[in-house]
């Protein structure tokens, strides 16, 4: 079975129609990039997939492990392995980043009926997931995001995705406003992450964050359809020719 | 017909019957001499103002003479079964360890009261003993500080019958919070406590005053408690308003800080069907540092009215004022804040900022800021916000698995936990956020 798949997709927002019959199939072990202009509606497949108010699909079907993913509150949608790394990350003051992530992790095992992690367990794993990705332990004892750089903000959605081990892991321009340190960092984690069993999507607007996470396949998006699907060649052939090509076929057809 | 014939005084159900209450209980209420003529002075405020209603600006939004349709009579002393059930009281604060004095249907229950082994220079009586004894100390100081012409202050005065009388000596230090639990039994009475601390020259004290009753029972508490601090004082008053569902509340903190004093109040309001409560604080010495702050929860159709007047009359003082309020269903929360800074308060920093969360589009929060300056060379400002839970945090949190109830929960507690941090008690800090999250689970339900 297909780890992601999602037939015919359209999404409305405020009336306008930005994702117009998209169809994507993702399967289990595979690191899939979608790459586009400006508009062409990339983000908001990435939240329409998480499940944001507003986003709602008017036609088509997403299947997460085979489950309709638009059956699912958004936390469902997370108990059953889907994460999306925010383009922007959230500041939430007055929340520790350490309860956050304690209380998102516990709440994920319980829908799934694992047993919640006890505050020794749960720190041990944390403190060993931040090693590994280099995190600075301070930034755990903030509250989420807050006073963070850009780069600290990004990280910090790495680590929740390396905390959470999801299936389908949705990279939202998680290399927007990262210097290359912080790219390495969070490619790093993006690639210990690979596994047989499970998936990601990056979107990128760039080729750059491709070189360090290689795609198994590349998708352009453009105008709310995927028009081109190829290796990981495609990516480099965009970054030298832009994507007016298929802005262009787009006004055309 | 001559115009000036139709103008009459109307009384209310309420007055009328706060009236007759004072006409009956006047020879029987403790004191004489000083105390009587006081009792009487104050009772005729009441007379002259009727109660507060909408057309007195300090009572705008809490229009007393509307909202209380009747006036219970007096509570009688409790019986064994009242105190009985008092033994629980005060469980609002959790298990922090406090030294506890018990007012049960506004009288002091000592069987139920800690006094025994009382630190050197602690001292703790009954206003109803003090008042009887004519005990010139205290007669002296009661009404010094409470403002005569608050209708709510004079009625207290005019019928105070039992409250704490305490006084903790220059340079001592209290080992326990002190904790004044008023209890209401399931009677519909009425209570007016008036209780006197005094906390001398740098001596250390924290004063926990907590309200609570039974919910069915249209119980009216109308509390006031005088506070005097001393230069180089610490003092730390919270207040904990978790009156039955049903019950009216007023009560009022008025306090005199001496110079260089540290001084913190904090009110935390949950309960009651009609909440006003008034605080009047002077910074009488120079370069006292205050923090005056609160945190309300309220839902159905609860109406929280919180008055803060900070007067600066010395220089050199800092006051800072956060008030946050969380409203569900159609509650009703207001805030009145008055800055005043008198001519000599030169090098004054006060700010005042209050936050509202809305969790229904059907519930209120209004807020009155008001700042009078009479010194040149002074810092002030206020502000204040109300809004909506922010849904882009909301999913976020849903987003990485945290369920709707829940991510809500975490961002309630968060705004008020802002407030609450202000509370230099670790563990009275962490009972309150338990209160808070008891709050957030019924909802959820």
């Amino acid at each position: 079975m297909s780890l992601l798949e999602i037939k015919n997709l359209h999404v409305e927002i405020d009336g306008k129609e930005i994702l117009k019959g998209l169809d994507l199939v993702v399967e289990p072990g595979q690191v899939h990039a979608i790459m586009g202009p400006n508009g062409s509606g990339k983000s908001t497949l990435a939240y329409v997939l998480a499940g944001k108010a507003g986003y709602e699909p008017t036609a088509g079907e997403v299947l997460l492990d085979g489950k309709n993913l638009f059956d699912m509150e958004p936390d469902e949608r997370a108990a059953a392995g889907m994460f999306l790394a925010f383009q922007y990350p959230l500041e939430i003051p007055g929340v520790a980043t350490m309860t956050f992530l304690r209380t998102a992790l516990n709440a994920q095992r319980k829908k799934r009926g694992e047993s919640e992690l006890s505050t020794p367990e749960f720190l041990k794993k944390v403190r060993e997931v931040a090693g590994k990705l280099g995190i600075n332990q301070e930034m755990l004892r903030r509250a989420v995001n807050v006073g963070f750089s850009g780069g600290e903000k990004k990280r910090n959605e790495i680590l929740q995705m390396a905390l959470f081990e999801p299936r389908l892991a949705v990279l939202d321009e998680t290399d927007s406003g990262l210097d290359i340190d912080a790219l390495k960092i969070v490619s790093d984690g993006v690639n210990r992450l690979r596994a047989p069993t499970r998936s990601a999507i990056v979107i990128t607007h760039y080729q750059r964050l491709l070189n360090y996470i290689v795609p198994d396949v590349v998708h352009v998006l453009s105008r709310g359809r995927i028009v081109k699907t190829g290796g990981k060649d495609l990516a480099l052939e965009l970054e030298a020719r832009g994507y007016a090509e298929y802005q262009q076929e787009e006004a055309a057809a | 017909m001559n115009a000036m014939a139709d103008v009459k005084v109307i009384k209310t159900a309420a007055e009328t019957a706060l009236a007759d209450t004072y006409a009956l209980a006047r020879e029987r209420l403790p004191g004489n001499g000083a105390v009587a003529a006081q009792r009487a002075a104050a009772f005729d405020v009441f007379a002259r103002e009727g109660l507060p209603h909408r057309r007195v600006e300090e009572w705008k939004y809490t229009d007393l003479r509307a909202l209380m349709r009747d006036a219970k009579p007096l509570a009688t002393p409790p019986d064994a079964a009242a105190k009985a059930r008092a033994h629980t009281a005060g469980a609002l604060i959790g298990d922090v360890e406090c030294r506890r004095l018990v007012f049960v249907d506004g009288a002091f229950v000592p069987e139920l009261s800690d006094t025994a082994a009382l630190e050197a220079g602690l001292t703790v009586g009954s206003l109803a003993d003090a008042l009887s004894d004519n005990d010139a100390a205290v007669v002296g100081k009661i009404g010094r500080l409470a403002p005569a012409s608050d209708v709510a202050v004079a009625l207290n005065t005019a019928l105070m019958g039992d409250g704490a009388v305490i006084r903790i000596g220059a340079g001592s230090t209290t080992e326990r919070p002190l904790h004044l639990i008023f209890v209401a039994s399931a009677k519909p009475a009425a209570t007016f406590v008036r209780s006197l601390v005094v906390v001398e020259q740098g001596a250390r004290a924290m004063l926990i005053e907590s309200h609570e009753g039974p919910a069915g029972s249209e119980y009216q508490v109308n509390a006031a408690l005088e506070l005097f601090v001393g230069d180089g004082a610490h003092v730390d008053h919270v207040k904990i308003i978790g009156e039955g569902a049903d019950a009216l509340h007023v009560s009022t903190l008025a306090a005199a800080i001496g110079g260089k004093a540290r001084f913190n109040a904090f009110t935390f309001t949950t309960g009651g069907a009609v909440v006003r409560n008034q605080l009047f604080l002077r910074f009488d010495g120079e370069e006292t540092v205050a923090g005056i702050r609160g945190a309300s929860l309220i839902k159905g159709k609860q109406h929280v009215d919180t008055t803060v007047v900070a007067t600066h009359i010395a220089r050199g003082c800092q006051s800072r004022e956060l008030f946050k309020t969380v409203l569900d269903d159609e509650a009703h929360g207001i805030f009145q804040g008055r800055i005043i800074v008198r001519p000599g308060a030169q090098q004054t920093d006060a700010k005042m900022m209050t936050r509202a969360l809305l969790l229904s589009d059907r519930a209120e929060a209004d807020n009155k800021p008001e700042l009078e300056i009479f010194a040149d060379d002074v810092q002030c400002g206020h502000g204040a916000t109300a809004g909506a839970l922010d849904e882009e945090l909301k999913f976020y949190l849903m987003a990485r698995g945290i369920p709707a109830a829940e991510a809500e929960a975490l961002l309630v507690e968060a705004f008020l936990g802002e407030a609450v941090e202000g509370i230099e008690h670790a563990g009275l800090r962490e009972a309150l956020m338990e209160q808070v999250a008891a709050w957030l689970a019924a909802r959820g339900k």
